[in-house]
């Protein structure tokens, strides 16, 4: 019953999405206030009619109730509580859910807090909003309803994937699609704004925190998937330019490009249409992420044409949604370019630089992840892998991470290169002599990691004497420095510890690969390892071999030492096994253990890694998305934001 | 992200994470076994979704391991044991394209780009032709609208 209920709810919410989508963009058209006002109620009635259906979705998954066909397929009723929540989104329907329920989410939002938006913008926002919502809603409910019920009802459900009963796993993808989703409110406003055929400071006012709060959500998913990979795989990877990861991460790039461009917008009117452009693809991004991996794409051309069902008609979605709003852009681009010349010494020159070099690499990202896809359709193959991704994006990098410091400290307008390195000339000082160091204490190890280690130190010394220069070198200061300086500061400054944490660990990372038993001694780098036992154990839906190794530094007893456990599993309903690694976290390196499966003489193969600076990578991801929030909390985006000056509009608003 | 690799994979019944380079596939010789490691994370495993054969426990990822040793002990160089891997599965193990005109898409395209993105940047600063634009442009005044006027009284009042 309950289950029908949702059903009903979804029913009734396409409805409601139908009439947001339609009524207030006739109201914004003749000036109609009642029809305009009707698009937050509608927002705010469909956002709840999809949170009963979420939560009768739920409802089924807690109460394991196995006549629903989905929750057979994905539960079990042995299962712990938190991953019979997680589950609910561990699967194609429950996440196509959950995406919608993210959808209508930020559609109140705009109408809950955009209370200071122009009245047609705000409607037709919404309307666009409502578009959006109505062709997932009709997806689901036509292709992939999640409550369909069994004509017989199973005993038992057929588990969740172990790999995915994982805390990590279970906040992954509601963050992921908080962000790609959240990027569908800088589609919306895009589009209502090409709608009325105007640009202004205003506007990049009032779409920019809504960008801000998508990639501060993508930010943490991204990092958060990162860390489970990391722990839960049993090597330690944590990022493999895969096709599902590299979905998610252009439109990061994207998203990260269209918060410097919005910048721009707003302090010199400029960068309009680009500015358009970006916000238009990087959800469009977002919709091909959610269109190859929900058609199966990703695997093979061939095995979308086998089911093509769902895939044609996400594929579908997309056309009209990419084609639409770039008809309406070809339409009204040529108004919006202004093409005035930026001094290449000033923050507008350093902040298109910064574009441009941004949208290349999200360019290239995807060029590699689709290449393997037009060549089979011609009948060809061709592999585009991690190689190849380190060293076009590495490349691309580079000149980013050597220009930020440097741009991020030019005045608007016209800069003065020479003033700017003056201030930076101990930070590229400092740099230099930390690459020396890496180079000199770790001896014989990758190039990568002292090079590695100068851009990084770079970038890190750059964002503080940033902050020095904004607050005048006054601790004093600190606290009345705007959020929004903080927040540049502390993104650039978390890009700073990831890019340390990334070309440290893939540099100087130490690995070890044995057969051991229980007694036997080894050493790898600054540590030495002692076998101690294995033992049986028994979890709730798995059983275990756990492995105890206990390690100490050189030179250390090691009865003083730590122990570390690592477990071969194997789930008992899907029989599947998997590796639970050993890890000892620590900020200067890790201990990671990992064990293998035993062998016939009773031997046990171990890996033992010691990863340098790994949780600097995540640290980092943090400290951006921090960034993000602390600038969310500035004023101006809120109090600033209503005025919306006519006249000034596409003037220069005086930098600062 | 990872997720969906998952979800998908587990459809195909093919992915469990276990050990890949196994303790007595390993060269004893440091040196060697180091740059078998290096060719292997380059080299794909045919049967695998993106996975190189230095990360993926499949059995022929396992074949194509001992075939990378066995051509190291021979004395070849990394480069030919990767010609002898492509020799044996096809160009399609190598995670890095080659530099070839059948794999201009994957090469050209993101030069491509990064070309039209520095013209881009070079005109807007004014450094390549076409710095014809002139300086801050007149702003367009569009007439206020019917809603914004009455906005604008609102505000007026309200001071």
């Amino acid at each position: 019953m309950i289950a029908e209920l949702g059903h009903f709810a979804l029913v009734l919410a396409l409805l409601i999405a139908c009439v947001q989508a339609s009524v207030p963009l006739i109201g914004a058209a003749r000036g109609h206030a009642d029809f305009m006002r009707l698009a937050p109620a509608a927002a705010t009635a469909q956002f709840l009619l999809i949170a009963v259906a979420f939560a009768a979705l739920t409802h089924a998954f807690v109460t394991s109730d196995f006549s629903v066909s989905l929750v057979a397929r994905n539960s079990h009723s042995a299962k712990p509580m938190l991953y019979k929540v997680s589950g609910v989104w561990g699967n194609h329907e429950g996440s196509m859910l959950l995406w919608v329920l993210t959808l209508a989410l930020f559609g109140a939002m705009i109408g809950w807090f955009g209370r200071n938006l122009p009245a047609p913008l705000k409607a037709r926002t919404l309307a666009v909003q409502g578009m959006i919502g109505v062709a997932f809603l009709g997806f689901i409910l036509f292709t992939s309803n999640p409550f369909e019920r069994l004509a017989m009802m199973p005993a038992d459900g057929n588990d969740l994937n172990p790999l995915l009963q994982d805390p990590g796993l279970a906040f992954h993808p509601p963050f992921l699609y908080l962000g790609y989703v959240g990027l569908s409110t800088a589609y919306s406003f895009a589009v209502a704004a090409l709608i009325e055929g105007r640009v202004d400071a205003a506007w990049a006012r009032w779409v920019r925190p809504w960008t801000l709060a998508a990639w501060v959500s993508l930010t943490i998913g991204i990092a958060l998937g990162s860390y489970w990979a990391y722990y839960e795989l049993g090597w330690g990877g944590w990022w493999f330019w895969d096709p599902v990861e590299n979905v998610s991460f252009m439109p990061w790039l994207a998203a990260a490009a269209l918060l410097h461009s919005a910048v721009v917008v707003e302090k010199r009117g400029e960068l309009k249409s680009w500015t358009i452009l970006l916000a238009i693809l990087a959800f469009s991004l977002s919709l091909i992420g959610t269109f190859i991996v929900r058609s199966g794409l990703l695997t093979s051309v061939h095995a979308f044409a086998t089911d093509p069902a769902r895939g044609s008609v996400i594929l579908l979605i997309l056309c009209v949604f990419l084609g639409g709003s770039l008809w309406l852009y070809a339409l009204r681009a040529e108004s919006l370019s202004s093409g005035s010349i930026f001094a290449p010494v000033s923050r507008e020159g350093a902040l298109l630089l910064n574009n441009v070099l941004l949208a290349v690499a999200t360019a290239a990202v995807f060029i590699g992840t689709m290449a393997p896809l037009v060549y089979e359709a011609m009948g060809d193959t061709i592999s585009v892998g991690a190689p190849y991704f380190d060293m076009v994006f590495g490349w691309l990098m580079v000149p980013l991470i050597l220009a930020l410091p440097i741009g991020a400290m030019l005045p608007w307008k016209r800069g003065d290169a020479a003033a700017a390195l003056r201030k930076l000339w101990v930070a590229a000082a400092l740099s230099l002599i930390a690459a020396a160091a890496i180079y000199v204490f770790y001896r014989g190890g990758s190039l990568l990691a002292p090079f590695g280690a100068a851009l990084a130190a770079w970038l890190i010394l750059g964002a503080l004497i940033d902050l020095g220069e904004r607050s005048r070198w006054d601790l004093g200061r600190l606290t009345r420095l705007r959020g929004a300086d903080w927040g540049k500061i502390l993104g650039h400054l978390g890009l700073g510890l990831t890019v340390m944490g990334i070309t440290l660990l893939t540099g100087l990372e130490q690995e070890d690969v044995r057969l051991v038993r229980p007694g036997d001694r080894w050493e790898v780098g600054a540590y030495q390892f002692e076998f101690e036992d294995v033992r049986r154990v028994q979890g709730p839906n798995f059983i275990a071999d756990r492995a105890a190794i206990r390690f100490a530094e050189q030179g250390q007893a090691l009865s003083d030492g730590v122990v570390l456990h690592t477990e071969k599993r194997l789930y008992t309903v899907q029989r599947m096994p998997t590796t639970e690694s050993g890890i000892r976290s620590g900020l200067l390196d890790d201990v990671y253990l990992s064990l293998g499966d035993q062998r016939e003489d009773g031997s046990w193969a171990l890996r033992t890694y010691i990863k340098p600076f790994a949780n600097w990578i995540w640290i980092g991801a943090l400290v951006m998305a921090l960034g993000g929030i602390v600038s969310l909390t500035d004023r101006r985006h809120r109090v600033g934001a209503p005025a919306r000056r006519g006249a000034m509009a596409g003037q220069a608003v005086p930098a600062e | 992200m990872r997720l969906f690799l998952v979800v998908i994979v587990m459809l195909l019944g093919t992915f469990a994470p276990a050990m890949a380079v196994e303790p007595e596939e390993m060269l004893a010789d440091p040196a060697l076994e180091a740059r078998a490691r290096e060719i292997s994370s380059e080299l794909r495993c045919v049967v695998c979704q993106n996975q190189s054969i230095d990360e993926s426990d499949a059995q022929i990822a396992g074949d194509m391991r001992r075939l990378v040793r066995e051509q190291l002990l021979a004395g070849q160089s990394n480069a030919q044991v990767k010609q002898t891997l492509v020799d044996y599965y096809g160009e399609y193990v190598l995670l890095k394209p080659e530099f070839s005109v059948k794999n201009a898409l994957v090469w050209g395209l993101p030069a491509l780009f990064a070309l039209l993105g520095l013209i881009w940047y070079l005109r807007r600063t004014g450094r390549a032709g076409g710095g014809d634009a002139v300086e801050a442009e007149a702003p367009v005044q569009a007439p206020l609208t019917e809603l914004e006027k009455q906005r604008l009284d609102a505000l007026m009042r309200e001071k």
